[in-house]
């Protein structure tokens, strides 16, 4: 280790309105270390990366790299000094080939033109690296799915010779094999001597790559410590800033015997979904298991009416139901909900107030002849935002000012207002805070404790452990293994998502 | 197979350009094999005229609607340079050329002053565009309250007539001009940078791109697109016009031509090569309802109606779609 | 602090957003500068007369709002407009009920153009802007046909000039009151009805409304629909009004319909805007265009006045949101 880091920030600051996003924030980042960065939602984590990549200006505060103040006006400023970062939301051109995008921000040109030849070889050099040689530097980035389009970001910022390199969330888009391959990747980097803050929400991930760790928390820095130092126990207790109890309510002891509320048979779909048969009763939470893109979220869709000419019968009650659209699966002979993947396109209207967003999928009761009864609508809408704990300064305010864990809720609440039977969940925690998270564990359970039916897919094989009764694991468009009860275990898990056999024998899994 | 796999990508690219390249073909093809003269080069030089202006014109749309903006006072600058030119590019060889040359200024400029509201007046280009608009239309006719004046007849007519005999010189000049503006233009930083803010500015900016260089150019290079199609209106005509109802269809044909052409109107897609046969194409319409001795009548209910199909064409594609979300884009 | 004290406020005072008290402020300043040339500017006849002429911009705007709330745009306004005129003028030449139809079948025509808008923007997914061009260039082509790219001779019957320059109630024409109606309705829809709220919803994020269960097609196309309506109805009261239909009569009325919607606060990208800000944005346009004419400006000055002012006002309360 070198006794002077490779960047430094003192006592910087950032406001936005009368927010505190950052307070006199401190951080030193030393070459050939991976620095994991640890907070919840709200923590100053993305504004810290922000400043650090010139995407806003700090209020107040100095950043050094190598000893010498500097200071970023573009993120082009940053990219230029060295510090390159991968962001959460996918900074990709989607209508531009994959070597355009990789080598975007400085192209070898001849005559003032592109050299696309020798811009193709650079694209190929740095998919090599990423770890991603696979890709086709010609292909357009929309048509590629979520998991590769993640890998070339992570070309991208390589082809950018960073001696900082920033990951916020770049692996919560990939497939368990791609994040093993960008391990890799980032430890040789370490090892050629760049610095990498990493910052995920999965902490094992964190507990397998950094060497040093810093928490945030309410926009301040809270500790930084050696990996390996504190328990995982400790480290939430520092993010939450409060004593960390068993995060997931108890599951209740035996079902018995009830009617399945909702079924599928041999669900099929083009390729993503193959012959899938499955049950769900009321009281039940049954979860989705296994690799990520497995078709877990066609299966989700498919049942809530958004897939077309979808082969197999889904029955409700027992009777086969039609599902051409939502409006069908929401309504009160179905009644069902699904919380979709990204609150932010699918879920809210960020610039609606809360008020419409909430009632918006439940208008029909709270209206007569298509005109809104305002003193029903007051009444439902402080139901929910009573049963959620929705921390938000009225109903009329815009929905897009909530924190990220309180538009989470909101899409939940939205739903719920429509008292649904059914209640689909597609990742509904994904960079949520945890003390949301626990709120909406314990909210799952009381739903299904009060009738209502729960399928839940989940990425995070803790929340698949902690939350359902049964977990149908799923691998390449079929229901591989269902799990019950006791037998959700993350090794299980981990055997039938990736698809192997011997789990169910009792033989070793081999070396993982 | 590598090899294959750069021909399916590039095709993929280019599919929107070769459709409307296919389109006019098989228009001009049926027209040509309709006409009583069939294909002669006075026939292709009339088309090529009248086909060449539109196509000025919707080259200027694509470089704007590339950027995923729109430009609604491409017809009045047009309109506005055709009025200049009728004043101007007359006289002595350097006069002329002057006087060309200033014409080219004036329409870059009001492209600029387009560019400059969107980028830093942050207005949308739609409403800022009817705006500009009305004022370069304001321009035109104060220049010209009525039809009038004259241009270098030379010029006029060596750029209206043929090469060697055989080629129109207007379709020269319009393959020179995508020869020195579009190619480069596409081919550099800044036009890669335009299709990159057309396709998301949020990514486009996170990626250091230079967008405001971008929209600058795209905006900038449209007013003198516009203005060479003002030239060029001025040579078949030998008279400046403050016509207002011609300035408007020019824009809302630059529009329709652009989307036969397959340069998408949400930006980031498509080519400028398209969009000229897109123009051409629309052009053509006309000139089939001649051939087939229809009544001129009819000309705007059949130019519609092959507008409604060619823009349905596109829709068939949402057959195959089997997840609705797709349809939301 | 403040915000928690606005929450109080009743609602349709916190709806006001600044654009649209920038609007009311611009139409007094207008009025002001008016008033400094000639004394006859505050007097009640011109300000009737003004509302007349701005009524049959409003009722047109109308539509023109519903539409771009939806973050679409109607191009097809000039022909539909024509069209409005022409239908029902075509029928009033007809004694007994044919003739009484007249108005509604306008109206009609100009609805079902707007359904074809609603069904290529909603079912086939074609960009507003493409389609509504396409039926405008429809539209055109069949009345030039059925004129013979004449003005056609059919007069406006007598409930179209009542409609337009009939006086209820005396000394306020009539086409004030269709307005008042038509911008009534507007208001009960957006703020009153599920209808409404899925517009906005439809305006903010399609692909959000659609996975509430909101049938985001069928809204589209019915506004559309409206559009078209409203757009023929602006069309019959401007034939009553001129006691005839003429070609290219709508071409004045798409660009001021687009700056009034704008210029009254809605977001051209949708999801967001008031009716209030509409009927100020109406007024705007009216004014401005009446006080350069009064100023017997030549018509290349009102032009690029007219230009220049819009691009003023809008640089000042229309800029959209820096980015990040």
């Amino acid at each position: 280790m070198v006794d002077q880091p490779l960047f430094r920030m003192e006592q910087v600051s950032k406001r936005y309105g009368g927010v505190h996003a950052l307070e006199h924030a401190d951080l030193d980042v030393y070459a050939g270390q991976i620095h994991g960065i640890l907070g919840e939602n709200g923590a100053g984590k993305s504004t810290l990366i922000k400043i650090m990549s010139g995407v806003v200006a700090p209020d107040e505060g100095r950043m050094e790299i190598d000893g010498k103040p500097i200071s970023f006006a573009t993120p082009a400023a940053a990219n230029k000094a060295g510090v390159v970062c991968i962001f959460q939301e996918l900074s990709l051109v989607p209508d531009l080939s994959v070597a355009d995008n990789i080598i975007i921000s400085d192209p070898p040109t001849r005559f003032g033109m592109i050299d696309r030849a020798k811009q193709r070889k650079l694209a190929e050099q740095a998919l090599a690296r990423a770890g991603a040689g696979d890709i086709h530097p010609q292909a357009l980035v929309k048509d590629l799915p979520l998991s590769r389009r993640q890998m070339v970001e992570i070309a991208k910022a390589l082809a950018r010779n960073p001696r900082i390199l920033i990951l916020d969330e770049a692996t919560s888009a990939l497939t368990a094999a791609d994040v093993s391959r960008v391990f890799v990747v980032l430890k040789k980097l370490r090892e050629e001597g760049l610095a990498i803050l990493y910052i995920s929400h999965r902490m094992h991930e964190i507990s397998e790559l950094a060497d040093v760790c810093t928490v945030f928390r309410n926009g301040r820095k809270i500790e930084t410590y050696k990996a390996g130092a504190k328990t995982s126990t400790q480290v939430v207790e520092l993010m939450i800033g409060r004593e960390y109890k068993n995060v997931f309510p108890p599951k209740p002891e035996v079902h018995g015997k009830v009617e399945p509320i909702l079924q599928c048979k041999n669900l099929s779909w083009t390729n993503r979904l193959k012959d899938l048969t499955l049950s769900v009763s009321p009281g039940e939470i049954v979860g989705l298991g296994g690799l990520d893109g497995q078709g877990q979220r066609e299966l989700l869709l498919a049942l809530f009416g958004v897939l077309r000419s979808y082969s197999g019968d889904i029955l409700v009650d027992g009777k086969p139901v039609s599902m051409s659209s939502p409006g069908v699966a929401k309504s009160a002979s179905v009644g069902m909900a699904l919380i979709p993947e990204d609150r932010k396109t699918e879920g809210l209207m960020l610039p609606m107030t809360v008020r419409e967003n909430l009632s918006f999928a439940s208008l029909a009761r709270i209206s007569s002849y298509g005109i809104v009864n305002r003193a029903r609508e007051d009444v439902l809408l402080d139901e929910m935002i009573k049963l959620l704990a929705i921390k938000t300064a009225g109903p009329d305010i815009p929905v897009g000012a909530l924190s990220g864990g309180n538009q989470q809720k909101v899409v939940i609440a939205k739903w719920l207002m429509n008292k649904p039977r059914i209640i689909l969940l597609n990742d509904p925690t994904r960079g949520i805070d945890v003390g949301t998270k626990q709120e909406i564990y314990a909210l799952l359970r009381q739903l299904a404790d009060a009738g209502a039916a729960i399928i839940f897919y989940s990425t995070d094989y803790d929340e698949l452990i902690g939350c359902c009764d049964r977990v149908q694991v799923m691998y390449d468009g079929m229901i591989k293994r269902e799990l019950v009860g006791a037998e959700i275990t993350e090794r299980a898990l981990i055997a039938s998502a990736l698809n192997l056999d011997m789990a169910k024998d009792g033989k070793a899994m081999g070396s993982h | 197979m590598g090899k294959f796999n750069d021909w399916r990508y590039w095709y993929a690219e280019q599919k929107g350009t070769l459709l409307a390249i296919a389109i006019f073909v098989f228009m001009f093809v049926v027209y040509c094999s309709n006409h009583p003269a069939g294909f002669t080069a006075n026939v292709v030089q009339t088309a090529a005229n009248k086909g060449v202006l539109l196509a000025f014109v919707a080259l200027a749309q694509s470089l704007v609607v590339i950027t995923s903006g729109i430009d609604l006072s491409v017809g009045m600058t047009f309109t506005l340079c055709n009025c200049l030119a009728s004043w101007l590019v007359v006289g002595s060889p350097w006069q002329v050329a002057f006087g060309v040359v200033v014409v080219l200024i004036v329409g870059a400029l009001c492209g600029a002053v387009n560019g400059l509201l969107v980028i830093y007046g942050r207005l949308q280009p739609i409403v800022a565009t009817i705006a500009t608009g009305a004022i370069y239309y304001g321009l035109a006719l104060a220049l010209r309250p009525s039809p009038g004046g004259s241009v270098d007849e030379t010029l006029a007519d060596a750029l209206t007539g043929r090469v060697f005999g055989v080629i129109p010189s207007s379709l020269v000049a319009l393959f020179i001009t995508v020869l020195v503006i579009w190619v480069p233009y596409s081919r550099s930083v800044t036009g890669r940078a335009s299709y990159a803010v057309g396709s998301s500015e949020t990514a486009a900016y996170m990626s250091g791109v230079p967008i405001q260089r971008a929209k600058f150019a795209a905006y900038t290079l449209s007013g003198l697109l516009a203005s060479m199609g003002g030239l060029f209106l001025t040579f078949f005509t030998y008279t400046g016009e403050a016509a207002y109802a011609s300035g408007n269809a020019y824009t809302l044909f630059s529009i329709a031509a652009v989307v036969l052409g397959g340069v998408s109107l949400f930006g980031g897609k498509g080519s400028a090569i398209g969009a000229i046969f897109g123009a051409l194409a629309f052009r053509t319409i006309g000139d089939l309802l001649f051939v087939f001795d229809f009544d001129p009548l009819w000309q705007p209910l059949f130019q519609g109606i092959v507008l409604v199909l060619a823009v349905s064409l596109g829709a068939f594609g949402l057959f195959r779609i089997r997840n609705r979300l797709e349809w939301f884009g | 602090m403040s915000l928690s004290s606005r929450t109080y406020l009743p609602r349709y005072i916190r709806s006001f957003d600044p654009a649209v008290l920038a609007a009311y402020g611009c139409i007094v300043v207008l009025l002001l500068i008016g008033s400094l040339y000639s004394s006859n500017f505050l007097s009640i006849g011109y300000l009737v007369q003004q509302l007349k002429v701005a009524s049959f911009l409003g009722v047109i705007a109308t539509g023109m709002m519903l539409v771009i709330l939806l973050g679409q745009i109607d191009l097809s306004v000039p022909w539909v407009v024509t069209v409005g005129a022409m239908m029902s003028c075509a029928l009033a030449g007809h004694v007994g009920l044919v003739g009484v139809l007249a108005v509604p079948f306008g109206i009609f025509c100009g609805f079902l153009i707007g359904l074809v808008n609603g069904v290529g923007v909603a079912y086939l997914r074609i960009p507003s802007m493409i389609v509504t061009l396409a039926t405008n260039a429809v539209a055109q082509g069949l009345m030039v046909v059925y004129t013979g790219g004449f003005s056609p001779k059919d007069n406006a019957s007598p409930s179209m000039r009542y409609l337009a320059t009939g006086e209820l109630v005396p000394g306020i024409p009539n086409s004030v009151f269709c307005w008042i109606v038509v911008g009534a309705l507007a208001v009960f829809m957006l703020n009153k009805t599920t209808f409404g709220r899925s517009i906005y919803g439809i305006g903010n994020r399609e692909r959000a409304a659609y996975l509430s269960g909101i049938n985001t097609r069928r809204v589209v196309m019915l506004t559309f629909g409206i559009s078209g309506g409203l757009a023929a109805l602006g069309g019959v009261l401007l034939a009553g009004y001129a006691s005839k239909a003429a070609q290219s009569m709508g071409d004045a009325y798409l660009l001021p319909a687009i700056a009034a919607v704008v210029l009254g606060g809605t977001s051209i990208l949708g999801g967001r805007g008031t009716y209030a800000g509409t009927i100020a944005g109406v007024l705007l346009i009216t004014l401005l265009q009446s006080i350069l004419s009064v100023m017997q400006m030549p018509e290349f000055g009102r032009q690029i006045i007219y230009g220049v002012v819009i691009i003023i006002m809008l640089l000042f309360y229309g800029r959209s949101k820096l980015q990040v």
